[in-house]
């Protein structure tokens, strides 16, 4: 989700932001009515063909996402061999699977503003209870933005601390972190108020980014 | 996208213009610690550089500028719109430029964070689109336009905090201090990019070779201005005082 967005021209990178998060819920809801492991490694292999085939991405953008997540699948798989059946857990991993390849897709073909302002769309209703959807939006795209940041940040700490003799990951980090990332707060503040983020009108009407491919 | 404006808006900037940005008598304290003390000026020059020590009270004078602090008594006007209360009028004509790109970069791609500006002020789809080509174009971001901002270098994401103030016409930009955590090469790159700009710009530097060619260097001490004057009259006089 971190900026994995991979540029093309494929029809699924066309398509609507608002049409690939439908599907990916529809597929996320209707994998839960499969309970054959047959069908779900079909799936599987679906999902992985429409990303290479119909998306035109290549294979590392969608291993880059799953392969933080197979020690999870491993462990789910274990739990389940203890607990209840292999075909119980191989369904449950392979559904997991199924949905991560396709979010991965989703994530890979569509533009952060353009998912950003689906979130939006979808918080209009909540206008009501005086909620700004423009400022939801606005806290989706900058968490994807900072989370590398403050990570940044937090191993300058760590060879900082490491350079001073502490070669150990300490609670001490988060002090100076919490410190750092506090201080960046009010600047980042004060760059949204420079930069207009306060004139942000409440509606926005359409779904679709205005930065073009 | 069409985005709504305010009617107040258009109200304030329809204020007519004075000339420049002038400072009556500001003084700015945060709690008992005065920073700024009875400030009166008016900038209406193209180039203006104010070089200070640390803690002379330099960022805090320039974010006065912009309305991103508003005096704790006297008054900042910026083509006679005051500060105090037409702010937004203030900050369509006054882009601020911050020391740390990373806190002013907001949205996680540069193309993304170029329109960030723009779609504020309400511009349609089609013009906020050109802006951010304009600007990939011009400051050579055009390959690295779906990158994510993390990963450029230093001068890079100076460059696109910069582009990204310019996306939103400005009349005037603000700098504060934007060469501090580049290495020689980049800041040599933003000092052409200040120095071609047709803006009026306040630049608030320790590099003082920035400031050659400027029309106007002020010197902060203490909260005040000690010294104004064309750079050949200031910076020796400056130098001499920091040895």
């Amino acid at each position: 989700m971190l900026s994995l967005y991979v540029p093309g021209e494929s029809v699924v990178h066309r398509a609507r932001a608002g049409l690939k998060l439908g599907l990916l819920a529809a597929l996320g809801i209707g994998l839960f009515w499969v309970g054959s492991p047959a069908v779900m490694a079909g799936a599987v292999a679906l999902v992985v063909l429409a990303g290479v085939g119909l998306a035109r991405l290549p294979w590392r953008a969608l291993a880059v996402q799953v392969r933080p997540v197979w020690p999870w699948l491993a462990l789910l798989l274990g739990f389940h061999l203890l607990v209840t059946d292999l075909r119980t857990g191989s369904v449950a991993v392979l559904r997991l699977l199924t949905l991560l390849a396709a979010a991965a897709i989703v994530t890979a073909t569509t533009r952060v503003t353009a998912l950003v302002a689906v979130i939006e769309w979808l918080a209009a209703p909540l206008r009501v209870f005086g909620v700004r959807p423009a400022r939801i939006g606005l806290v989706l795209a900058m968490t994807l933005r900072f989370i590398p940041l403050v990570a940044e940040r937090a191993a300058r700490i760590r060879e900082a601390q490491a350079a001073r003799g502490a070669h150990r990951v300490r609670l001490g980090m988060a002090v100076p972190l919490l410190i750092q990332v506090l201080r960046m707060a009010a600047t980042v503040g004060e760059a949204l108020d420079a930069r207009g983020a306060d004139d942000a009108p409440a509606r926005r009407p359409r779904r679709r980014t205005a930065v073009a491919s | 996208m069409r985005w709504g404006r305010r009617p107040a808006e258009e109200a304030d900037d329809a204020v007519a213009p004075g000339a420049g940005i002038e400072l009556r008598d500001v003084e700015h304290a945060y709690g008992e610690r005065v920073v700024l003390d009875g400030i009166s000026l008016t900038l209406t020059e193209r180039r203006i550089g104010v070089v200070g020590a640390n803690g002379s009270g330099k960022s805090t004078f320039a974010r006065l500028l912009n309305g991103l602090v508003v005096p704790t008594s006297g008054t900042v006007l910026v083509d006679g719109l005051d500060t105090r209360t037409q702010v937004r009028a203030v900050r369509r004509r006054v882009g601020f430029v911050f020391q740390d790109p990373d806190a002013q970069i907001v949205h996680p791609t540069v193309a993304e964070d170029l329109a960030f500006g723009p779609h504020n002020q309400g511009l349609p789809d089609d013009e906020v689109q050109r802006r951010v080509e304009e600007m990939l174009g011009r400051y050579g971001l055009a390959d690295h336009r779906d990158h994510p901002a993390h990963l450029l270098s230093g001068g890079q994401k100076q460059l696109l905090a910069i582009a990204g103030v310019l996306a939103m016409r400005p009349r005037r930009i603000v700098f504060d201090e934007p060469t501090t955590l580049l290495d020689l090469s980049n800041t040599r790159r933003v000092a052409r990019v200040i120095d071609e700009l047709e803006q009026d710009v306040v630049v608030v530097t320790h590099h003082l070779d920035l400031l050659s060619g400027f029309d106007r260097v002020l010197v902060v001490e203490h909260g005040r201005v000690i010294a104004d004057g064309t750079p050949a009259e200031t910076v020796p006089w400056y130098v001499a005082r920091m040895d």
